[in-house]
């Protein structure tokens, strides 16, 4: 059976051709639409090799409507021609004719007619000649059988000009036979159906082949933004070293905890109000522990623990101020705080990830809030080497094994020490995170035991994040800006994997 | 960190040897420091006004060097090579030394008028100073340097440097009404009162950002010498008389603040730079400042402390093994001359005027770890058994969000600070019902409160795609702050659930489906008993009329869902029906 009576009578005859046939002669030949003959060659094509067909393209001449009517019925200027009697015809009345202007003014200009003006009911219209020859209307009938290329090219554009002619492109396929040529093909299905399977009839049906090049259709399903995917695989890493999650569920803090408790001095630049966002409301913490604020203060002014202090006036007001938090460090402090009074003491280990406040100028890098990752380890004895030894394992969990340390300035870490990787996109070392061993004169007056360490190091989510998924501007990944096609792509987030792309976004 | 920027030759002449700038590079990391940028003043001119004006500039190499924040000694070119030669053990640590003159005492007498503004003053003489170009330009350099470091901006403490010969002591620090003061100031021709100073420099770029410090005070602070000659008007600006230049052999600096101890530091730091310079090498001319109360003290202190720190818990706390002789070895090669004394573990330190960093043993230990190389100590993991837990609200958002997501959900992250009409105006809120927190210091409105729902952030999301096919389903798992005077700072956070849904049609019906599907996944049943939940009809401003219900879920109101308003739609730029659901998700703990 073959796919439809067009396929099937062009299978027939191109069995019985020479090399081939032309679709658009075999539409002539059957009496059917050219478009007719296409679909029967594209269905044809679609079952494999039964015929090869070629797209060919000609150009020829047609009549339009306009040509068409000239053929039957002679050129405007020579139907008024004819229509005037050799007693002439008032003018007004040959202008009421269907040709009557178009074909006034050309009869005109051929000097076939000419207009008696003094006539006394008004202008006449007079023969010239007594017969014409519609050289218009031969033209035309030469392009209606196919002779177009007899006339000039100057003849074919005036005609074309008084929009008589058109000229038309024709695809047309040039069929021949093609390896697997047959006659009786059969219909392939598309797909297997239930009564297939039931019936059996599978086993006697072909089945059209399937375009694997083409993409399947996505489900429809949510996504996880990629942020918190790369947040969910750093939970997973401090798990897996076995770090406690700090609570870090409140965003506003005193200021006595974000920096008087880690030893940050009242007049350090960082408590500037071009720094940190204050609160107006509420502008104060209600309750801070007094103890503790008192040894803080001590100090902060005075010194002890070894310490000489700052030694300058510290103020409970300033201690007081509300603020967003700046650091995660400051949910640190409460939780070694909290660690501080159990007794007697046990080593601890802790983690959080979440988001701080700048009052920053923003930029593609900078925005006024983002991520910290913080890892803190309190024991007895805990040395440089340790904080060196943790940070190894856990850059070693992100796919960052080539390590190096600077020495660096924190106002509560001492030693304090920056963290460098070589990045292999940048060809350069890039500062990865920031670490440190806790000041006595944080962790002292907080009560910890004298011989305890604290070992520390922190660093953004936001920048792995942004060289893990190639994204330049912070804006596309945060906020409301973000572009969701990005979310909807964004792979696995796997960070021991592979590295991500090049970088090219300041390191800093 | 400051940035200080050094002539490369000059510094390499000082070092007394050339580096490739890997070589120095890397000399830098390993000090501490970071070597940011090589450039010249042609570069940085014109990469800021254009070629054009970098016409003719200097092409001279710079390095720019970024200095951790705590070494004032090391803001200068002076202080940068001691500092590295010590380091290299190429030269042994100066011994500054404060002299007393041979003719009188320089005096700087403070009046009680200052106690109300800037009560401290100290002084100090550099004698026989000889300046080059380059000296000269580096003094009035690492001024500016401490002005904006430690100094904070000058409102901690600011430097006054005068060419001594061109005034006669003893001097007078007071304060007097701005009306009452009038000099020529430095680089003016003519005298100005300091209430018209204050005008002319509210248009200067570079001081009009000290003018804040004094403005609103009745009486302004001033140092004048025994002829009434003007000094300096701290903090803004010297006057011009004594001025100093490439030819000033004799500088007296005095440094005005309301921080003493900053003051005095400023002070040890810009002498001991200087005095280099000196016919007598690292000698300083001792100044007398007379306090209102009468008493009396010379400047500077150059003050050497001190310390004493047992070999094993610098070995202990860096992790090393090193001898105490080897550890004082490594103290000395910081600046921190040291020797082993006592039972022979016992180091005793040094601490010099220039490292008023070092305020505690932790300093030496880090000193100790830098001259040992960071990059030698032998990594090592601590034995710390622990048993890790995960706080319990992140736990059950992480479980939450994955649901989300396999309901079809994709997640949002939104910012959680915005502006009021987000919270409020948009939303058909006033700001008071909102209970928010209102932040004093924003830069623009899109940081005056703290999110007290995150459906605004969610709907700007949607905002921002509008491009992209429909439905759009969001969700976003985080946490608001709402004014709380039961918790110590005045507020909390909680964390919320928020799911949008944006198409032609409202949806409710798909938003309440998430709702059943979430209590689904938390274990609570439909219905009022057996802790279970129900939704009743409800209001808002924020939802249409008749489209709204309230979530009620162990036997408390835990929040809202319906189908937005209007109004709401439109005021957050989109023009589909929406649906919402907000709960908060802390009773499911």
């Amino acid at each position: 059976m073959a796919d439809g009576p067009v396929a099937e009578a062009l299978l027939r005859r191109l069995e019985a051709a020479d090399g081939g046939l032309d679709s658009a002669e075999l539409a002539a030949e059957l009496g059917v639409e050219h478009q007719a003959v296409v679909g029967a060659v594209k269905s044809l094509q679609a079952l494999g090799e039964i015929i090869e067909a070629e797209l060919r393209s000609t150009k020829h001449w047609e009549l339009t409507a306009e040509g068409q009517e000239i053929d039957r019925e002679g050129s405007h200027e020579a139907r008024v021609f004819h229509s005037v009697p050799p007693e002439g015809l008032a003018q007004s009345e040959l202008m009421r004719l269907p040709s009557g202007k178009v074909g006034f003014s050309k009869a005109m200009s051929n000097k076939w007619i000419r207009v008696d003006k003094t006539a006394a009911d008004g202008p006449r219209v007079f023969r010239v000649v007594d017969s014409v020859e519609d050289e218009v209307q031969r033209r035309l009938q030469l392009v209606r059988v196919g002779q177009a290329e007899k006339l000039g090219e100057k003849e074919r554009s005036e005609l074309k000009k008084r929009k008589l002619l058109t000229e038309v492109t024709l695809k047309t396929y040039w069929v021949s036979k093609g390896s697997a040529f047959s006659t009786s093909i059969s219909k392939q299905e598309a797909e297997l159906s239930p009564e297939m399977i039931s019936s059996g009839s599978w086993r006697d049906r072909p089945f059209k082949s399937y375009n694997f090049s083409a993409h399947g259709v996505l489900p429809d399903s949510g996504h996880l933004h990629p942020l918190l995917k790369v947040r969910t695989q750093f939970r997973q890493i401090f798990l897996e070293m076995g770090f406690t999650e700090m609570p870090t569920d409140n965003f506003i803090e005193s200021s006595f905890w974000n920096f008087d408790a880690l030893f940050q001095p009242q007049q350090h630049p960082a408590r500037d109000q071009h720094d940190t966002f204050f609160l107006k409301d509420p502008a104060e913490a209600l309750q801070l522990p007094m103890d503790y604020v008192h040894r803080v203060k001590r100090v902060h002014s005075h010194g002890g623990y070894g310490s000489q202090g700052y030694k300058y006036n510290w103020k409970l007001d300033e201690a007081r101020k509300n603020l967003l938090r700046t650091h995660t460090t400051a949910a640190s402090a409460r939780a070694l705080y909290r660690l501080a009074q159990k007794k007697p003491f046990t080593p601890a280990k802790y983690f959080s990830i979440d988001r701080v406040f700048r009052n920053e100028t923003l930029d593609a890098t900078h925005l006024a809030e983002f991520h910290q990752i913080e890892g803190v380890v309190a024991d007895h004895g805990l040395t440089l080497g340790h904080l060196m030894g943790v940070l190894r394992e856990f850059f070693t969990k992100l796919g960052i094994t080539q390590l190096r340390f600077k020495p660096a300035y924190n106002p509560y870490t001492e030693p304090s020490m920056e963290v460098f990787s070589y990045h292999q996109g940048l060809k350069k070392w890039v500062e990865v995170g920031n670490s440190g061993l806790f000041r006595p004169e944080m962790l002292l007056p907080m009560g910890l035991p004298e011989n305890v360490s604290v070992i520390a190091w922190g660093l953004s989510l936001e920048r792995p994040t942004m060289i893990k998924y190639n994204i330049n501007n912070i804006r596309e990944l945060v906020g409301h800006k973000v572009n969701l096609q990005m979310v909807y792509d964004s792979p696995l987030c796997r960070l021991d994997a592979e590295q991500g792309s090049p970088q090219t976004q300041e390191t800093t | 960190m400051p940035t200080v920027s050094v002539k490369r030759d000059l510094l390499f002449q000082a070092l007394g040897r050339t580096y490739t700038d890997e070589e120095f590079d890397e000399l830098c990391f390993e000090f501490g420091l970071e070597l940011d940028e090589i450039t010249s003043e042609k570069e940085i001119i014109s990469k800021e006004q254009g070629n054009e004006k970098a016409e003719g500039a200097s092409d001279v190499i710079l390095y720019k060097i970024d200095v951790p924040a705590n070494r004032y000694d090391l803001l200068c070119l002076e202080g940068l090579v001691r500092g590295l030669q010590v380091f290299k053990e190429r030269i042994k640590a100066p011994v500054y030394k404060r002299v007393m003159p041979n003719g009188e005492i320089q005096k700087l007498i403070i009046t009680e008028e200052t106690a109300k503004i800037r009560p401290y003053a100290v002084a100090a003489v550099l004698r026989n100073i000889k300046f080059t170009k380059d000296r000269y330009d580096s003094f009035i350099e690492l001024q500016e340097k401490l002005h904006q470091n430690i100094c904070r901006k000058r409102a901690l403490v600011a430097i006054g440097t005068h060419d001594l010969d061109t005034l006669s002591g003893p001097f007078t620090y007071t304060a007097k009404r701005p009306s009452d003061i009038k000099f020529k100031p430095l680089n003016k021709t003519k005298e100005y009162t300091a209430c018209e100073l204050m005008n002319i420099y509210k248009t200067d770029n570079h001081l009009k950002h000290y003018l804040h410090i004094i403005e609103n005070k009745p009486l302004y602070p001033v140092i004048y010498d025994s002829n009434g000659v003007v000094l300096s008007m701290p903090p803004i600006i010297n006057g011009n008389h004594s001025k100093i230049t490439v030819n000033t052999r004799n500088v007296f600096i005095e440094c005005t603040g309301t921080d003493f101890t900053k003051a005095k530091i400023v002070l040890d730091i810009i002498v001991t730079m200087f005095s280099e310079y000196c016919e007598n090498q690292f000698t300083v001319e001792a100044a007398e400042v007379v306090f209102p109360n009468g008493k009396s003290s010379t400047f500077p202190e150059l003050a050497y402390r001190k310390e004493m720190v047992r070999a094993d818990l610098i070995n202990k706390k860096v992790g090393i093994r090193e001898t105490p002789e080897n550890i004082a070895k490594l103290l000395t090669r910081m600046y921190l001359k040291s020797e082993v004394i006592g039972d022979g573990n016992q180091i005793e330190i040094e601490i010099p005027p220039t490292r008023a960093d070092v305020i505690h043993a932790c300093d030496i230990v880090e000193d100790a770890a830098i001259a040992y190389g960071y990059n030698n100590i032998q990594m090592a993991l601590p034995k710390t058994y622990t048993i890790a837990n995960q706080f319990p609200l992140n736990k059950l958002t992480e479980l939450l969000r994955y649901d989300m997501a396999a309901a079809g959900f994709t997640e949002a992250l939104t910012f959680a600070l915005c502006s009021q009409e987000d919270i409020a105006d948009k939303l058909g809120l006033d700001i008071s019902a909102t209970n928010a927190v209102h932040i004093s210091n924003p830069k623009t409105a899109e940081f005056q409160v703290a999110r007290t729902t995150l459906l605004p952030g969610l709907l700007k999301t949607i905002a921002a795609n509008r491009k992209m096919p429909l439905p759009l389903k969001l969700f976003e798992i985080s946490d608001i702050v709402i004014k709380d005077s039961s918790r110590d700072v005045g507020a909390r956070n909680y964390r919320h659930l928020c799911a949008v849904y944006y198409n032609k049609n409202p949806g409710f019906e798909i938003i309440h489906g998430l709702l059943d599907r979430i209590m689904q996944l938390l274990d609570v049943p439909p219905g009022e008993k057996k802790r279970g939940y129900v939704i009743k009809a409800s209001e808002g401003p924020a939802f249409f009329p008749g489209r709204c219900a309230e979530v009620f879920a162990r036997g408390q109101s835990v929040g809202k869902l319906g189908v937005l308003h209007p109004d709401v739609i439109t005021k957050f730029e989109l023009n589909m029906p929406c649906s919402a659901l907000e709960i908060n998700i802390e009773p499911f703990l």
